[in-house]
């Protein structure tokens, strides 16, 4: 179905994850490009050496968690915004997920958002904790929102109250 | 009569690149853009490009046009640029005619030619699909990104591929809504992460779909949908009618090489580069000596590979004339292997069983 719908399956999406016990240790990128395309940017802007595409540029990229620092310079650089992040170190019942966001009004720190998963379907009202624009993100700003762990496989998305 | 060395016809990413590495190689150029200002399609693509870094992959095509055109200041002393200016024929004793600002003929007379002159957006027949409000996809783009006018409120984008997504992008970042994507195709064309990143915006992509007709008065009110069999048939009693006041149309691109037929190069209807294409040799010289071709207008891929065309055919061109650099060689390969690159996964299979039937081996200028 993805194919047709670009809606990655469950059992996809899972698969880009680390291990649990790798998020409980802090921020860690998840790359999730299914398809061989041309493109490397995500390798190029790791400074880890953390994501690896390889000398064929139309390889799916090969993410090391563990030399992943979580530095979500990544996440404003790919150009199919497939990367985000997520972070189970701050507390037992939340994470923070990490994700890409080009529209505006941009949301502010501490806002109430909706969360909405790979198709769009609301999940959750989550708070933003924070928003990265820095110049050398190009106008790919990061927003960081802290959603209950139940929702860590289904969150990709959010909608500020404007939008 | 003017004359010049290399004349690139046309100012987008292939054209830019053909002049740049011309003029790197020691060749005067002149660029004969029609548009008011340089960058082709560049200067209303606001996402990033995908690639690698040698075609700027990561930076937006706006951006790349602004690279590009301060690499051409550097050159300043051997690139001309005319703006405002249209090519309208290449003709047997090598004279091109222009006209500048629908105003003024005159002639010029190039010893080479990069035709670079890109593409236009192909159409659909059904009912009613000249009311106000039909566009192409790449219209809608130009006006909402170069001239910020919002094309209307509510779209119907007709086709899943690469412009067809990015523009549904593109325009709910405007504000507009995107009520459905749709493709006959039983599969999405374009990549998959742009059409994911539709998809979390609640946008339907609705597969082995198409639009039966339009209805509206003065201008577009409502759209049929209906679904398609295998054979692209629509289904009866499948139709859907969907509010909307703007249709987008993105069924693909075709080269635009109307001047390299008139000028009587070889042509070939290759579908895989959805057109009648210009017949050429591994230099990317058609079948009239010194005529140089590259981009789309030489078979529809990204514009990543038609800047790597272009500097190609721009270092061939003036390798041609005389001007071979130390290192020519070095760089044929290089530019040969970041297009090897480019196409050596699934999305550039069909391209390459496309340039197989246009590429000659038998070398007829030598």
């Amino acid at each position: 179905m993805f194919e047709q719908t670009g809606i990655p399956e469950r059992d996809m999406i899972i698969e880009k994850f680390p291990p649990v016990e790798r998020i409980d240790r802090g921020p860690v990128a998840i790359v999730e490009c299914y398809k061989r395309i041309p493109c490397n940017p995500c390798e190029t802007a790791c400074r880890f050496n953390a994501i690896r595409v390889g000398e064929d540029i139309n390889n799916i990229p090969v993410t090391d968690h563990e030399a992943c620092t979580g530095c979500k310079v990544c996440i404003s650089k790919c150009p199919g915004l497939a990367i985000m992040a997520v972070d189970g170190s701050k507390s037992k019942e939340t994470v923070e997920i990490s994700l890409p966001y080009e529209f505006l009004p941009l949301p502010q720190k501490g806002d109430q958002v909706s969360a909405l998963d790979r198709a769009g379907n609301f999940v959750a009202r989550v708070r933003v904790v924070s928003v990265l624009n820095p110049k050398s993100f190009d106008r790919t700003p990061v927003i960081t929102i802290e959603a209950d762990r139940k929702h860590m496989y289904d969150i990709r998305n959010i909608r500020t109250e404007e939008h | 009569m003017k004359t010049t060395e290399l004349l690139v016809i046309g100012g987008g990413p292939a054209g830019l690149c053909a002049a740049l590495s011309a003029a790197e190689s020691g060749a005067s150029v002149t660029v004969v853009e029609r548009n008011n200002r340089l960058g082709g399609q560049l200067i209303k693509q606001t996402h990033m490009f995908f690639g690698s870094r040698e075609q700027y992959a990561s930076t937006r095509g706006i951006d790349i046009a602004k690279i590009l055109e301060a690499e051409l200041i550097k050159y300043s002393r051997q690139i001309e640029v005319l703006t405002d200016t249209a090519v309208l024929g290449l003709y047997e004793d090598g004279v091109v005619n222009a006209l500048y600002k629908e105003e003024d003929y005159f002639k010029i007379k190039p010893k080479a030619i990069v035709a670079a002159t890109g593409a236009y957006e192909k159409s659909l027949a059904f009912p009613n699909n000249d009311l106000p409000g039909i566009y192409g996809a790449g219209a809608v783009q130009t006006l909402m990104n170069v001239y910020g006018v919002k094309p209307g409120n509510n779209v119907l984008m007709v086709g899943a591929g690469n412009i067809g997504l990015i523009v549904s992008y593109q325009l709910m970042q405007a504000g507009v809504r995107v009520a459905a994507i749709l493709d006959a195709a039983p599969k999405i064309g374009g990549y998959l992460v742009h059409a994911s990143k539709i998809a979390r915006m609640g946008v339907p992509i609705l597969c082995s779909h198409t639009v039966k007709e339009a209805i509206g008065k003065d201008c577009l009110e409502k759209a049929v949908i209906c679904m398609v069999d295998e054979r692209f048939s629509p289904i009866p009693g499948t139709e859907k009618e969907l509010e909307v006041d703007v249709m987008c149309i993105s069924v693909g691109l075709t080269p635009l090489c109307e001047l390299l037929a008139m000028r009587g190069c070889e042509m070939k209807y290759v579908p895989q580069l959805s057109g009648s294409v210009p017949v050429r040799n591994e230099r990317y010289e058609t079948t009239i000596e010194n005529l140089f071709v590259a981009g789309d207008a030489s078979g529809i891929e990204e514009a990543s590979s038609a800047m790597v065309e272009g500097r190609l055919a721009g270092l061939c061109a003036a390798a041609k004339m005389g001007y071979k650099p130390a290192d020519f060689d070095e760089r044929f390969k290089g530019y040969a292997a970041q297009l090897k690159a480019l196409r050596s996964g699934p999305v550039g299979e069909h391209i390459l069983r496309g340039i197989e039937q246009i590429v000659s081996k038998e070398d007829r200028h030598v």
